[in-house]
């Protein structure tokens, strides 16, 4: 019987190194190290206090052109949101993730803004979503995939608007893994985004809002106001 | 996609002389060099990274095998899809069967070399499916029928007015007298044009910087956010990837992405890295309902255990173009195929075989400035000179060539007629080069006085003038 292109493949790398398929202790050092992930090495810049961890992220964040707002609890964020829609004269719709968190949002404090909750669609020019993490080392933003975060918000809309709390704010990217490994699998989705999106295709010359968020603004909350 | 890397010399003649392309390849130092240095001094540890994503790499091709069995059964684990593909003709026909199936139209691209060595577009287009590239270069580029001329910025050899010239061409459902004044008026008609093309697609293609043993999962780094709609608006995703972009675990993964964006753009990191891992689960509300990842061999897997193989740790960040003055004076089109500049003489012989692609290797001085900026270390000057050597013992260079070569070998190979040789050799021509001091032509060296003068030596060689220092040094 003919051989499977993947057997020939498989095959083709073996004969390359002059061996067989790896078992026993050949495997050994694979194995381990996709049981235990070890974290390679993490710059001095981002093993830091968590306080200045959340100062990193900020600074980092305005460096790639995000803007930050930072507020003390969720009653805070309608007022947040809406001051950030009227500074850059967008209509007063969002579109917001059906996230659990960002539902304990009272949006009805500013009766201006017209709120509707699910996936992204064409015409929905302002999204709002939570994040699992935020990462100061880059200002680095990490969100997940699932049926309370479609991934279509991080991407369609004009203006995209992330309420992160502070506590979630690491350091490097692998603080970050470790807290989505604590979620369980792997979701459809993750994205790290870094600023808003971005082309250099043209002569070298940036220019933002390329296919995805012309602006990406960040909201932190600093407290829990789950009383 | 089929190779004129035979035609380099021809090429590279006709490159040398267009003006258009040298003012477009001017903005290089600026856009990648000089960011790149910048963002390299904001890490100290940088030059240690280099070090561990080498390393990463390696452990990675002695164990290739074993990283994408388990790639494989993750994938199938989360309810995805692994084709195996020996040769491009086996990956386009893969691709076009998975089109076929899900009954599509129209399919979304995200930028991908490994779709472009396929020749996917071409593929695709003689099969009824109308392929549309999204990342803005490679869509300006598919308008031009032209092929990417850099690994990470397609069009770099056009300039503002080739863009305006193609759109008012293509375009042609836009107002005529709109105006083209500056960057934004082309990036925002773009991303006019392609959004609805996002909406309407059947199937999304993207490539992959990185395949993820642990967890079955596919990345791709971009900043246009193109690729991202590529693959979560259409119901099916198709990923094709090469085999050696396989990484252990997302540390890993991690660790190499403190290395790729620093090294490519300058920037700190990409706008957007995406870890996609099978299709859409349970009560999600958007992403594929199906996801194929297409694992392109072509040549790789008999790389490994070669002096070639360093090669295969590339990540495609460009640095290497970025940073080369051949590349700069001749552009990537020059080279013939899809990877060019130093990693594309290093690597293409590999994949396109010596006799196609012998003349790539001998697009460099052996500077060294690729190697110096290479994220993973690859010795690129070193597999280049493996090619020559190839390139020469299968006889591919002219008999004149290799006439001279082995004459000089046998002079060299015998210091005392060497330095008695070279003694009047320089003796002579400082004689004949008189009070001028240069020649205008010279026999033999017509390739150097054609385009400068040749300045005449000043009287003694390098070994007298050593001996002479070492003499004078002792006393």
């Amino acid at each position: 019987m003919a051989r499977s292109a993947r057997d020939q493949i498989l095959g083709a790398i073996r004969a390359s190194h002059k061996r067989g398929p790896l078992d026993g202790d050949a495997a050994e050092p694979a194995r381990v190290r996709l049981e235990t992930h070890p974290r390679g090495l993490i710059p001095a810049r981002s093993r830091i206090a968590p306080a200045e961890q959340v100062a990193l992220f900020v600074e980092m964040a305005q460096a790639v052109a995000a803007t930050v707002d930072r507020v003390d609890t969720l009653a805070d964020v309608p007022d947040s949101v809406a001051d950030f829609l009227a500074g850059h004269n967008l209509p007063a719709a969002i579109k917001v993730a059906p996230d659990p968190d960002l539902r304990r949002i009272p949006w009805a404090k500013r009766p201006v803004l017209e709120v509707a909750a699910g996936k992204a669609e064409d015409p929905d020019i302002v999204s709002v979503t939570g994040a699992v993490a935020g990462v100061a080392e880059t200002g680095t933003l990490m969100l997940a995939s699932g049926p309370d975060s479609p991934t279509t918000l991080n991407f369609l809309p004009d203006n995209h608007i992330v309420v992160l709390r502070t506590t979630r704010i690491v350091g490097p990217y692998e603080d970050a893994w470790d807290r989505l490994r604590a979620r369980g699998d792997l979701p459809r989705t993750v994205n790290l985004i870094t600023g808003p999106s971005r082309t250099g295709d043209i002569e070298q010359v940036i220019q933002l809002g390329a296919h995805g968020p012309r602006r990406l603004h960040i909201v932190l909350v600093d407290r829990d106001d789950a009383a | 996609m089929k190779s004129t890397a035979h035609a380099f010399v021809e090429n590279a003649r006709e490159a040398v002389a267009d003006r258009r392309l040298h003012k477009a390849l001017s903005n290089m130092k600026a856009g990648f060099q000089n960011k790149r240095a910048a963002t390299v001094a904001k890490l100290p540890e940088f030059e240690a990274l280099r070090d561990q994503g080498r390393d990463i790499k390696n452990h990675v091709l002695a164990n290739l095998d074993l990283y994408l069995e388990r790639f494989e059964r993750r994938v199938t684990q989360a309810g995805g899809q692994v084709h195996w593909a020996r040769t491009a003709a086996e990956a386009r026909e893969i691709v076009e069967g998975i089109c076929r199936d899900a009954g599509a139209k129209t399919v979304t691209k995200g930028k991908s070399m490994v779709a472009e060595e396929i020749a996917l577009n071409d593929h695709l287009e003689a099969n009824g499916f109308t392929p549309i590239e999204t990342d803005l270069g490679e869509y300006i580029i598919q308008l031009r029928g032209e092929l990417p001329s850099h690994i990470i910025a397609p069009a770099i050899h056009l300039n503002k007015e080739d863009v305006e010239e193609t759109f008012r061409k293509e375009h042609t459902h836009l107002p005529a007298d709109r105006r083209f004044d500056d960057v934004p008026d082309f990036t925002n008609e773009a991303r006019m044009v392609l959004r609805q093309k996002f909406q309407t697609a059947d199937v999304g293609i993207t490539g992959a910087n990185y395949l993820i043993a642990e967890t079955g999962s596919t990345v791709i780094v971009t900043n246009e956010g193109n690729g991202d709609l590529t693959q979560i608006l259409p119901k099916t995703h198709i990923v094709v990837a090469s085999i050696e972009k396989v990484v252990p675990t997302l540390e890993d993964a991690t660790a190499i992405l403190r290395l790729l964006a620093r090294s490519a753009t300058g920037q700190e990191f990409s706008a957007y890295t995406t870890f996609s891992t099978g299709p859409r689960r349970p009560g999600d509300l958007d992403g594929p309902e199906a996801f194929h990842v297409v694992l392109l061999d072509n040549g790789r897997s008999a790389l490994l255990g070669t002096p070639a193989q360093e090669v295969l740790r590339c990540i495609r960040c460009g640095a290497c173009m970025n940073h080369c003055p051949v590349y700069a004076a001749v552009g990537g089109h020059a080279y013939g195929w899809v990877v060019p500049g130093p990693i594309g003489a290093a690597l293409d012989p590999g994949l396109i075989g010596v006799e196609e692609a012998h003349h790539l290797p001998n697009a460099s001085t052996f500077c060294g400035r690729c190697e110096s900026v290479c994220p993973m270390r690859i010795p690129l000057p070193k597999i280049m000179h493996h090619w020559r050597t190839q390139a020469f013992e299968k006889k591919l260079s002219s008999p004149s060539f290799r006439l001279g070569l082995k004459t000089w070998a046998w002079v060299a190979k015998r210091p005392g007629l060497y330095a008695v040789g070279s003694r009047l050799a320089i003796g002579l021509l400082a004689a004949l080069g008189g009070r001028r001091g240069r020649f205008a032509t010279l026999p033999l060296a017509r390739g150097w006085t054609d385009h400068r003068d040749m300045p005449a030596p000043e009287g003694k060689t390098f070994r007298q003038a050593w001996a002479d220092r070492r003499k004078h040094e002792a006393a």
